[in-house]
């Protein structure tokens, strides 16, 4: 549909727009939403976008679609009484601590409340407070603050098709609470973060606890503090000091130097190792035809994400460990034994635009010597804030550069912080090592914004298809292409993020595609403008290797760089008892898989005998057949060998199920 | 052995009946609470996982309604009307009588035996009948304190000769 409408006397073409608002917004003249997000579904809720219609009143903007012959008024007088009136209702729903709230500054709910003048609410504050769900490493949730937009809600379900997220109760009683109103951190959450990205109002928040750790740390005289920088952050920090979406890497590591680092690292190096092992790691599945396709596991929230959801796809999974883990295992396993320094003294900070990776560096599978590989991981907010609270004055900043001996720094790994670059990567890598290519070779089909890119190439004689997802849904679609056999693919790359991690949970607000497309442009900027493209090309990687490891890719390097994947349960929850009895207690998992394949026929067939049952939302032991629990031993059963497998394991002598 | 006494046995054939489409998830909802009195987390976290829904969006529509509870309620639910007509014609003090007679309180609305619960509803449309209780599904016209003590009597000892 097309024609024309007029806006505040303006007469405007449309055409294919969905609602008034986009029209509007099209034609420079801005219209206040909270709760309206143009990728995600309309839901109208929060009443803040209400324009005024000749003929038909005070309607939303987001859900009117416009008409041939519509006359609009945006700011009439009757339209913005009724914005105030939304607003101070809204602000009578919301704790206004707003020195105390981390998202003061980057609160919609805060700048419009100050655009519209609203200097005092005629209405009184909620009476109760809530308390605050602080489980999550990654996010914080404070009730108090929501004003149930849903973005939260939709962002969860539409972009990650997870769902976290939903509303609980109604009317005044409502609340966006996790699955079964438990603490975050039991739910399926995988910590990305982008529930953060969109709301609107601070109820949604990163858990910041690492910026007073890293200040305790640098003003320990025992610690060595040192830092290092993900490739998103370099492209984004910018946007928190009015510099816009442009590189700052050079500010950034002279802003940590004055902060009181001792060393400052760029993670582009540890990109660059990975790259080196995981496109080895993939050359090696392709020759012996195992394990494809090989899929990435540089982001946490897609590795935690196909331990809830694909446990059958773990081997697949690259062993690579993510970059920021493969930098920290090497600061803590080597280059703290050069410095001289226990590891527990050598404190690793990383600075990301994820807030995922604050769990990732949690995960007990890296440690050395009984300490984190890396202590505490800052977002690129969060170190915006840690620079503020130091007193330094950004923009004027001298640049410094990395410090040896892992300066060097290829274009390939700063890829990394754009969907699709990981993959460029080894695409690189192998032309590289392959084909012998020189200087940069550029690898179109995977860059962009689509959620996700499928092409050919050819090395030698080999086809090798690949594909790039970013958004877990997109990244579901396209399992369930490749598991059905509808599409055949030899490596895919998985972003949870939209963007990948230029539009990572923790970068600035506004995180939006316009944003997110900025940013990946200056990391394509930041490559072509390096003199190095190519993981292999890495001198200083070289010697690295050499050093620590007598090479790459090899024994050593597999222990101290990769990392093995563990089935993971979606809800926390204890046993239920099934069914009361005598005898031993069974416990069956009653996860996706195992009800798929017939838990419940089990649980049945041994009701029957007087043992006592039980039932666990997965005992996280996917494999083949079922998951059945006898003294605390795991074993996987099918429907006909379950009494003979459990009498063997058993032990007991009460003849209950001869 | 039956399969009501083997929990998740009579749900899962709830949902199958349903063919698991999430579209019937209020039916299911409600044939589970028919089946338990009650929609304890463990069966909404069932029916979230055999149908492969998220827990919270399962968890969202039990708690929308008022007809699902996810607390146990007692074997006989007496509903006392709270309408405009009802709350002039006296159904505060058939409210307070029922409190003080079953030890109950606006935070308590279920008896420890789990026998009665005790509910507020806002209209049950029969406004020429006020004031109105509904106890065990069977309606009460022009209730009084001491009429709606009867009724619970009655409610007691049928219970205790079966």
């Amino acid at each position: 549909m097309s024609g024309k409408i007029t806006i505040n006397g303006q007469l405007i073409d449309f055409t294919d727009e969905k609602n008034i608002l986009a029209v509007a917004r099209n034609a420079g003249i801005d219209i206040p939403t909270l709760c309206y997000h143009p990728e995600l579904t309309i839901v109208g809720a929060c009443r803040l976008c209400v324009v005024e219609i000749e003929r038909m009143g005070i309607q939303a903007s987001c859900s009117t679609a416009p008409a041939d012959g519509m006359v609009v008024y945006t700011n009439s007088e009757k339209v913005n009484k009724v914005r105030k009136m939304v607003l101070e209702l809204l602000l009578a729903n919301h704790d206004r601590e707003c020195t105390t709230c981390d998202s003061s500054g980057a609160c919609k709910l805060q700048k419009y409340a100050s655009d519209y003048g609203i200097k005092r609410l005629r209405y009184p504050n909620r009476a109760q407070m809530l308390p605050l769900d602080v489980s999550s490493l990654s996010v914080v949730r404070d009730p108090n603050k929501c004003i149930l937009c849903g973005l939260c809600v939709r962002v969860c379900k539409e972009k990650q098709g997870i769902g976290v997220w939903d509303f609980k109760n109604r009317g005044s009683r409502t609340e966006i609470v996790a699955a079964m109103d438990q603490p975050l951190s039991e739910s399926a959450c995988i910590n990305c973060g982008q529930c953060i990205a969109v709301c609107p109002c601070g109820a949604l928040t990163s858990n910041s606890s690492a910026i007073q750790e890293v200040w305790s740390a640098i003003r320990d005289p025992k610690k060595t503090v040192v830092c290092q920088i993900a490739p998103a952050p370099r492209a984004a920090l910018g946007e928190e000091f009015d510099l816009g979406s442009v590189e700052v890497t050079g500010k950034i590591v002279s802003a940590l130097r004055k902060v009181g680092f001792d060393k400052v690292f760029d993670t582009v190096f540890t990109a660059d190792m990975t790259t080196i092992e995981e496109s080895n790691e993939f050359l090696g599945r392709l020759v012996k035809g195992e394990n494809l396709p090989l899929f990435t596991s540089c982001c946490p929230g897609w590795v935690k994400y196909a331990e809830q959801f694909h446990p059958e796809l773990l081997n697949n999974l690259s062993s690579c460990r993510s970059p920021q883990q493969m930098f920290g295992s090497l600061l803590k396993k080597k280059y703290a034994k050069d410095l001289g320094v226990a590891p527990e003294d050598l404190f690793v900070v990383s600075i990301m635009p994820c807030t995922a990776k604050k769990y990732e560096a949690k995960r007990p599978e890296f440690m050395t010597e009984g300490s984190y590989d890396v202590d505490a991981v800052l977002t690129t907010v969060e170190t915006a804030r840690l620079f503020r609270e130091a007193g330094i004055i950004f923009k004027n900043l001298e640049d410094s550069r990395f410090d040896q001996p892992m300066e060097q720094a290829t274009g390939s790994g700063v890829l990394f912080g754009a969907t699709g670059g990981v993959m460029e990567s080894v695409v690189r890598y192998v032309a590289g090592k392959l084909l012998n290519a020189e200087g940069r070779v550029d690898v179109e089909f995977t860059r962009g914004m689509e959620d996700t890119k499928i092409a050919s190439i050819n090395v030698g004689d080999n086809k090798l298809t690949l594909a790039v997802a970013n958004g877990l849904a997109a990244a579901e679609a396209l399992i369930e292409k490749i598991q059905s056999g509808e599409l055949n693919v030899h490596a895919v790359e998985i972003m949870a993020c939209p963007g990948g991690c230029v539009g990572g949970g923790g970068q600035p607000f506004q995180n939006n595609s316009e944003h997110r497309l900025a940013r990946a442009k200056e990391i394509y900027n930041i490559d072509s403008k390096l003199v190095l493209h190519k993981a292999q090309d890495n001198e200083d990687l070289d010697k690295i290797f050499e050093k620590y490891w007598n090479g790459c890719c090899n024994h050593e390097t597999h222990h101290d760089l990769h990392t093995h994947y563990q089935a993971k349960k979606r809800i926390a929850g204890n046993e239920i008892v099934i069914k009361d009895g005598e005898g031993p207690e069974i416990t069956v998992c009653l996860g996706e898989g195992c009800l798929k394949k017939g838990s419940l026929a089990i649980v049945e067939k041994l009701a029957n005998l007087p043992v006592k049952v039980k039932g666990v939302f997965c005992l996280e032991s996917c494999g083949e057949g079922i998951s059945v629990k006898v003294n605390n031993e795991i074993l996987h059963v099918t429907e006909e060998n379950v009494i003979d497998s459990i009498k063997a394991k058993c032990g007991c002598s009460c003849g209950c199920c001869s | 052995m039956e399969n009501k006494e083997i929990k998740f046995l009579k749900l899962q054939q709830i949902i199958d009946a349903h063919e698991g489409k999430i579209s019937h998830l209020i039916a299911i909802l409600q044939e589970s609470q028919a089946e338990y009195g009650y929609l304890p987390k463990e069966v909404l976290t069932y029916i979230a996982t055999a149908m492969g829904i998220s827990p919270a969006t399962v968890l969202g529509v039990a708690t929308f309604y008022a007809q699902f509870s996810l607390i146990p309620k007692g074997k006989y639910v007496i509903r006392v009307c709270d309408g405009t007509a009802c709350h002039v014609r006296g159904s505060e003090p058939i409210m307070m009588g029922l409190r003080k007679e079953l030890s109950l309180s606006a935070d308590k609305p279920t008896s420890d035996d789990l026998m009665f619960t005790l509910e507020t509803v806002s209209c049950l449309g029969a406004c020429g009948l006020a004031p109105v209780v509904v106890a065990d599904e069977e309606v009460h016209g022009q209730m009084t304190p001491d009429g709606i003590l009867e009724v619970v009597k009655k409610l007691a000892s049928a219970a205790s000769e079966n």
